[in-house]
C-alpha cells in the first residue's frame, strides 16, 4: 500500500523541530531512519498527519567520548556507529548488538536513536542500552531530562517520551578495564528481529570470581528484560558451566515472554536458557582475556 | 491538498527537478515520474531488497524513502550499471551463470553486489551470503546468484576462471 497523506517538514536545527513538535505534539511523528515508521506507514498502520524528518539536522549525528562517557548522538547511522572506534573500544557489546539489527542496507539509514524510541521489545539496542546502563537524553519544551535506559521503556513501542519530546543522545557510561561482553540472538534468518537475544556483560575479580554481571534480554517480556535473579546468582561465584546453566534456568523463569507466529513462550524460555549460558562462556572468555 | 515540495535530484549522473507530494515513496518516483522501472518494488515494507538503490553511495531501500527526502541526493539505480548500454560486469556473469529466473529480484541483487564488490572485490562465499541476505529471490536458491557474482568479482579482477 501506499502512506495516507501527510504534511511534510524537514527542520535543520534541533529548536526547529522540537517546536514543530511542540506545535502539532500528538497528530506529528518525528522520521529518523524511517526503517520502521515508513513500513508502518505503508500499511496504514501509522497515519501520522505531520512528518517531522530528522534526518537534516546535522547536530544530532554524532559519536564522541563526554567524560569518560561515549555519547552517541540520536540520528547517527547504525552503520556508522558498528564501524566507529571509540564504540569498538568503549561499547563493544553495542557493536555486537549492532551487527545484528537488519541487514547493511537497512543500517545505512537506520539510526541508533531511532531504534531505541521506537522500542521494539525484540530489538537489540535497547537490550544492549540496558545492559549498558545508557542514559537517555531527552529535550523537550520544558528542557532537557536525562533518562536511565532501565526506565526508558514502558511496554511494546511504547517509552516514557511525551509527544513533544525527542530522544537526542544516549550516553553509556566507562565500562570497567576487564569487561567481557557477548550479544546473541536466535532469528528465524539473518537480520531478522531476535526470537530470543541476550546482551551480556562479565567481569571477574583478582580471585577470579564473578565480581560484575549484567544481563539483559530481548523478545523476553513487553520491554527488554533484566534478568536480576539469574545475575544475583553470578555475582561472587567462580565462573563455570555449571554456573552458567543455572543462571540460564533462571533467567528462563524470570522473563515474561509471550507465544506469536514465530515462536511460543515456551520456546523462548528455552532459548533464553541456552543463549544465556552461551552469552556468560563467551562474555567470560573475553573478561579473562583482558575484555 | 496535497503537501507539494520541489527537489532536485541526480540519478545515474542525470539531474531532475520535480514536483512531488510528500509521500510519494523515492521507488515510486524513480519508476512513475522519471520512468526509471530498472528498479522493482515488491513487499513496500523493507524486508525483500528489489527495491534497492544507491543513494549518495551506499544501498538504501526506495520503498522507505520518500523521494522529497532524496532531495540533492545522488541516486544510482540498476539502469546506471549499463549507462551506454553495454552490460557491466555483474550484469554479464549473472546472464552466464543464469543467476536470475523471473528477473523481480535482479535489480536489487546487482545494486546489493556492486557495492560489496566495491568495499571487498574478493568476497568469500559466506560474505556474499551475508551481503545479500537482506535481498530475497524465491527462484534461484541463491546458489547461482552467488556463482555469478563470483564470476562478477574474478573478472573485474582480470583473473576470470574458466568456471
Amino acid at each position: 500500500m501506499k502512506p495516507a497523506p501527510f504534511t511534510y517538514f524537514a527542520p535543520r536545527s534541533l529548536d526547529e523541530a522540537l517546536s514543530l513538535l511542540g506545535q502539532y505534539g500528538p497528530d506529528a511523528k518525528p522520521l529518523a531512519g524511517g526503517q520502521s515508521l515508513v513500513p508502518l506507514m505503508n500499511f496504514r498502520l501509522a497515519k501520522p498527519r505531520y512528518l517531522i524528518d530528522l534526518n537534516r539536522i546535522p547536530e544530532l549525528a554524532y559519536i564522541r567520548r563526554d567524560d569518560g562517557r561515549l555519547a552517541i548522538g540520536a540520528m547517527t547511522r547504525q552503520f556508522e556507529a558498528e564501524r566507529s572506534d571509540e564504540v569498538a573500544r568503549h561499547a563493544p557489546l553495542l557493536r555486537e548488538a549492532l551487527r545484528l539489527v537488519g541487514h547493511p542496507t537497512i543500517r545505512h539509514r537506520g539510526t541508533v536513536g531511532g531504534s531505541i524510541a521506537h522500542a521494539d521489545p525484540a530489538a537489540e539496542l535497547p537490550a544492549a542500552a540496558v545492559a549498558l546502563g545508557a542514559e537517555f537524553v531527552v529535550r523537550g519544551p520544558r528542557g532537557t531530562r536525562t533518562v536511565p535506559a532501565g526506565e526508558f521503556f514502558l511496554g511494546p513501542f511504547s517509552t516514557v517520551l511525551a509527544p513533544d519530546e525527542l530522544l537526542v543522545e544516549v550516553r553509556i557510561p566507562a565500562v570497567p578495564p576487564g569487561t567481557g561482553h557477548a550479544f546473541l540472538e536466535l532469528s528465524r534468518r539473518h537480520g531478522d528481529f531476535a526470537i530470543v537475544g541476550v546482551a551480556a556483560l562479565v567481569g571477574l575479580g583478582p580471585d577470579g570470581r564473578i565480581e560484575r554481571a549484567a544481563l539483559t534480554l530481548g523478545g523476553a517480556g513487553p520491554t527488554p528484560v533484566r534478568a536480576r535473579q539469574a545475575e544475583a546468582a553470578l555475582l561472587g561465584a567462580p565462573p563455570t558451566e555449571d554456573l552458567f546453566r543455572e543462571a540460564g534456568e533462571l533467567a528462563a523463569r524470570e522473563i515474561s515472554p509471550t507465544s506469536d507466529i514465530h515462536a511460543s513462550a515456551d520456546y523462548r524460555r528455552r532459548v533464553a536458557a541456552v543463549l544465556v549460558r552461551r552469552a556468560l562462556a563467551v562474555a567470560t572468555e573475553l573478561a579473562k582475556k583482558g575484555g | 491538498m496535497a503537501d507539494l515540495h520541489r527537489i532536485r535530484v541526480s540519478v545515474n549522473g542525470t539531474p531532475y527537478e520535480a514536483t512531488v507530494e510528500s509521500r510519494r515513496l523515492l521507488v515510486d518516483f524513480l519508476r512513475y515520474d522519471l520512468g526509471l522501472v530498472g528498479t522493482h518494488v515488491g513487499c513496500e515494507h523493507g524486508v525483500c531488497g528489489a527495491c534497492t538503490v544507491l543513494m549518495d553511495g551506499r544501498s538504501v531501500r526506495s520503498c522507505l524513502l520518500f523521494a522529497v527526502q532524496a532531495d540533492g541526493a545522488e541516486i544510482m539505480t540498476v539502469e546506471g550499471l549499463a549507462p551506454d548500454s553495454q552490460f557491466h560486469p555483474l550484469q554479464e556473469a549473472f546472464w552466464d551463470k543464469q543467476g536470475l529466473q523471473c528477473g523481480y529480484c535482479t535489480p536489487g541483487m546487482l545494486l546489493r553486489a556492486y557495492e560489496l564488490l566495491r568495499e571487498n572485490p574478493n568476497p568469500t562465499e559466506a560474505e556474499i551470503r551475508e551481503a545479500i541476505a537482506g535481498n530475497l529471490c524465491r527462484c534461484t536458491g541463491y546458489q547461482f546468484i552467488i556463482e555469478a557474482i563470483q564470476e562478477a568479482a574474478a573478472r573485474m579482477a582480470g583473473t576470470a576462471g574458466s568456471r
